[in-house]
């Protein structure tokens, strides 16, 4: 690739749980050189080391496999290289069950590279005994004292892993936990061969790795003015046109639905914000104050100017732990009087749990009166109105699962020994569902060793 | 002057923040952002979402992006897998604090175009 060239860098997949159609279209659908897809939530990597406790071929985002199934032909035929942190807690499994599918499809030769260490669970008790306190960055309370309650530790980790897999030959590069921006970063350090000090590039980067992070948030998915975003069915994912020099402009492909201008991308960099001067990631510390935008055609907006420093000595770890137990159920009640009769429902629920010696404290119940104000609670005249009809939402939770359990056989009685219209029980019985706690903190860097490995099909 | 909803002249975009969210406010105009900067206080969106968020709420500038970033504290119901609340990520906070209705110099409104 000569250095004028720019290279395109898309995001088709900005959740666990998005549109199958995102990273097809984008392969389908006009010029890629990267596809790069975010599987990855805090509660998913807890999630994933429990299937992983059953079985030990599992513990992936099994949708990355489908996925490569249905267009891996087209990448291999247009040479499009995929970064995914779709290895989850396993990312040697994910590549195991990719390389079946490339070897049942005939396509030979293609390496699949996979990136390791973030997956710090085994190493906990030794980082803790060498003195690592690993301390919650909200509560300053040391991991010790929930120690045994810790269901995954993943540390996240940079981009230059990623470069490395891709600069051994890797067209598919499978990551366990890293940060979202890195998708994206990785591929430019490999393509314009950026350095661990450039901490402009590594900022800018950083910049519009975060810009396509969360998919078609940015192209008018999800935006105020949304009267004006055509053809939202089809919706066009967001591509980076990356230059070595660290510019770089936000588009889609010609045709597809949706918007990207000053405002949907404006959107997008404010999503998850904290303080935009200091955006801390592995890699550098990104100044969202720095850059200038600017419209560069239709569909097109050009960033320039990303300025950075250096990271810290640490690597920000995700731990999650088991936190109790919680039960949410609904019940829909038509008019007349619709919420006057949800009103009585709730306090008959906890009356008749009270009854029974099954007491919740306030904090540990929740009631919601969908369609008279849960979501903008204290703004604008809705719950001073009578709605047609509520959905009335009933929750609790705490330590002891049996307490739990026993509220879930309150709500649907409600139907016949209620006041009259209680409907819509169709979910059945309330279970009790597992909290999983988030315990951030941090890591020296010198204590952890990412892996690189490459296999071929 | 005229009472406006911020809507008129502001778009928001919510997220989750650990066991709060953030509410990034970005202006449709340069005046309406130096108007902005002056009037919409963290204190004044405290005020506005005080039935949803019930901590601190702490404001950041971002000029070239025209944008004001707010951290409401609390206003999860405990966050991630913990709340029992329908919004449990915030995803709604934006457009609850667009709601509010502001009292805008004419000037302002005029260099604004609306939505």
């Amino acid at each position: 690739m000569k250095l004028h060239d720019a290279v395109l860098i898309a995001n088709g997949q900005g959740f666990w749980g998005d549109s199958l159609l995102g990273p097809i279209r984008l392969v389908r659908e006009g010029p890629l050189h990267y596809l790069t897809l975010d599987y990855l939530a805090e509660v998913t990597m807890s999630i994933m080391q429990k299937q992983r406790a059953r079985n030990p071929e599992t513990g992936y985002a099994s949708d990355f496999v489908r996925m490569i199934d249905r267009v891996a032909p087209e990448l291999v035929r247009k040479n499009i290289k995929v970064v995914a942190n779709a290895g989850g807690v396993n990312p040697q499994a994910c590549a195991k069950a990719v390389l079946g599918v490339l070897a049942r499809q005939g396509l030979k030769g293609v390496k699949v590279g996979v990136v390791e260490g973030d997956d710090i669970l085994g190493q906990l008790d030794a980082l803790m005994a060498e003195g690592e306190m690993l301390a919650n960055m909200d509560t300053g309370a040391p991991l010790a004292s929930v120690r045994s309650s810790v269901s995954s530790a993943n540390v996240y980790l940079g981009a230059f892993p990623i470069a490395e897999a891709l600069s051994r030959g890797a067209q598919i590069v499978i990551t366990g936990r890293g940060t979202d921006p890195g998708l994206v970063l990785g591929p430019m350090i490999h393509e314009f061969g950026w350095k661990s000090d450039e901490y402009d590039k590594l900022a800018a980067g950083t910049v519009a790795g975060h810009i396509v992070e969360c998919g078609a948030q940015c192209t008018g998915g999800n935006f105020t003015d949304w009267q004006r975003v055509p053809d939202m069915a089809r919706i066009g994912y967001p591509i980076v046109e990356a230059h070595h020099d660290g510019s770089f402009v936000i588009t889609k492909h010609a045709g597809t639905g949706g918007v990207i201008d000053l405002s949907t991308v404006g959107h997008q960099l404010a999503y998850e914000m904290g303080d935009p001067k200091a955006y801390l990631g592995p890699d550098c510390s990104a100044d969202f104050t720095s850059f200038r935008m600017r419209k560069d055609g239709a569909d097109r907006v050009r960033v320039e100017g990303v300025r950075g420093q250096a990271p810290t000595p640490t690597y920000k770890v995700s731990i999650a732990y088991e936190n109790g137990w919680k039960a949410v159920g609904q019940l829909t009640i038509s008019g007349p009087d619709a919420l006057a009769k949800a009103k009585l429902c709730a306090e008959i629920v906890w009356k008749r749990l009270e009854l029974d010696g099954c007491v919740f404290a306030p904090e540990e119940r929740m009631v919601e009166y969908l369609g008279a104000n849960v979501c903008h609670a204290g703004i604008g005249s809705a719950e001073r109105s009578d709605p047609e009809e509520i959905v009335l939402r009933m929750g609790v939770k705490g330590m002891n699962k049996a307490k739990i359990e026993r509220f879930g056989y309150e709500l649907v009685p409600l139907v016949t020994s209620g006041p009259p219209g209680v409907t819509g029980f169709a979910g059945g019985r309330p279970h009790a569902q597992e909290i999983i706690g988030f315990w951030p903190a941090l890591v020296k860097k010198t204590r952890i060793q990412s892996k690189v490995s490459i296999f071929e099909s | 002057m005229a009472i406006v909803p911020l809507s008129r002249i502001a778009c928001a975009r919510s997220g989750d923040k650990g066991e709060g969210s953030n509410v990034g406010v970005l202006a449709r105009s340069a005046g309406a952002y130096e108007f902005l900067r002056r009037e919409l206080t963290a204190e004044r969106v405290r005020a506005h979402m005080q039935g949803i968020n019930f901590g601190p709420v702490k404001r950041y500038e971002a000029d070239n992006m025209l944008l004001l970033n707010f951290i409401l504290a609390d206003s999860l119901g405990g966050g991630g897998s913990a709340s029992l609340k329908t919004d449990a990520q915030g995803k709604t906070h934006g457009l609850a604090v667009l709601r509010m209705e502001l009292d805008v110099p004419q000037n302002v409104l005029d260099e604004t175009p609306p939505a």
